[in-house]
């Protein structure tokens, strides 16, 4: 059997929700393009239009878990990047625990602005 | 038996003229795959004007004069903004298919077929972002 270059384990915990996430990704990231640049068109986005499309629970919903999943895969993503890379030892802790940070802080800034947009607060 | 072989780093790439097609697609994802998690950055940081157009009146936000609404327009008037967005529906469109081709890979479905898929990945988005351009397009002057 040939060796294997990437950094993922198959059947480890990451390897596996880079999968899922990216299954999901697919579909979710081809709607939010289809929906605002082909259906509603960029030009046109108000406050007004995405706040009446926030207040319905189930686009609130998907848009929320859009941006857990998506940042989640993409932090995920470069990490495993940089792990390929022959980032080793101290450094790499540190890349890990930057990109969880950055990570984390992207799903708080994010989820705070759906609640604006939806008027939930 | 089995013979060793040390092939340096894996993504050396001071070696790109012996890439295969499955190395090229494997380093597409992942220029791809850091354009768009940039992006994602960008995006929300543009879209946290909402936190302030939430507190504007509504005579403001009816008359889509609030920060959120002039913002965006704002971006969206720029013809550079406007290729832009072409350039990342090119990255995501690819990322797409190839991130679909990589896991009927894992499944191991159609594992003689994988350099094919990615060109075929390769001119699905460039037809799919050349027929977007008009879309992309309406409403802005140089």
């Amino acid at each position: 059997m040939a060796e294997r270059y990437s950094s993922f384990t198959p059947g480890g915990t990451g390897w596996f929700l880079q999968r899922v996430t990216a299954a999901f990704l697919v579909v979710v990231l081809a709607f939010h393009f289809f929906l605002l640049h082909f259906v509603n068109h960029a030009y046109e986005v108000s406050f007004m239009g995405t706040q009446a499309r926030m207040e319905n629970i189930g686009y609130f919903l998907t848009m929320v878990l859009f941006l857990v999943t998506a940042a989640f895969h993409g932090v995920n993503g470069v990490y495993n990047a940089l792990v390929n890379q022959g980032l080793e030892g101290t450094q790499k802790k540190v890349v890990l625990a930057v990109l969880t940070i950055a990570g984390v802080g992207l799903v708080a800034q994010g989820t705070y602005v759906a609640l604006t947009m939806s008027g939930m607060i | 038996m089995s013979q060793s072989y040390n092939r340096g780093l894996i993504e050396d790439f001071g070696r790109w003229k012996e890439f295969s097609a499955g190395m090229w697609a494997w380093i597409f994802h992942k220029f791809t795959g850091w354009m768009l998690i940039g992006y994602l950055f960008t995006h929300i940081a543009v879209l946290s004007t909402s936190i302030s157009a939430a507190g504007e009146s509504t005579d403001v936000i009816e008359a889509q004069n609030d920060i959120y609404s002039t913002t965006l327009q704002g971006l969206e008037g720029l013809f550079l903004i406007r290729l832009l967005e072409i350039g990342l529906l090119a990255v995501a469109v690819f990322h797409i298919l190839n991130g679909l081709r990589l896991l009927m890979v894992d499944l191991g479905i159609g594992l003689e077929s994988q350099d094919k898929s990615f060109y075929a990945s390769l001119v699905l988005t460039g037809a799919i972002t050349v027929a977007s351009v008009p879309t992309f397009l309406t409403g802005v002057g140089i």
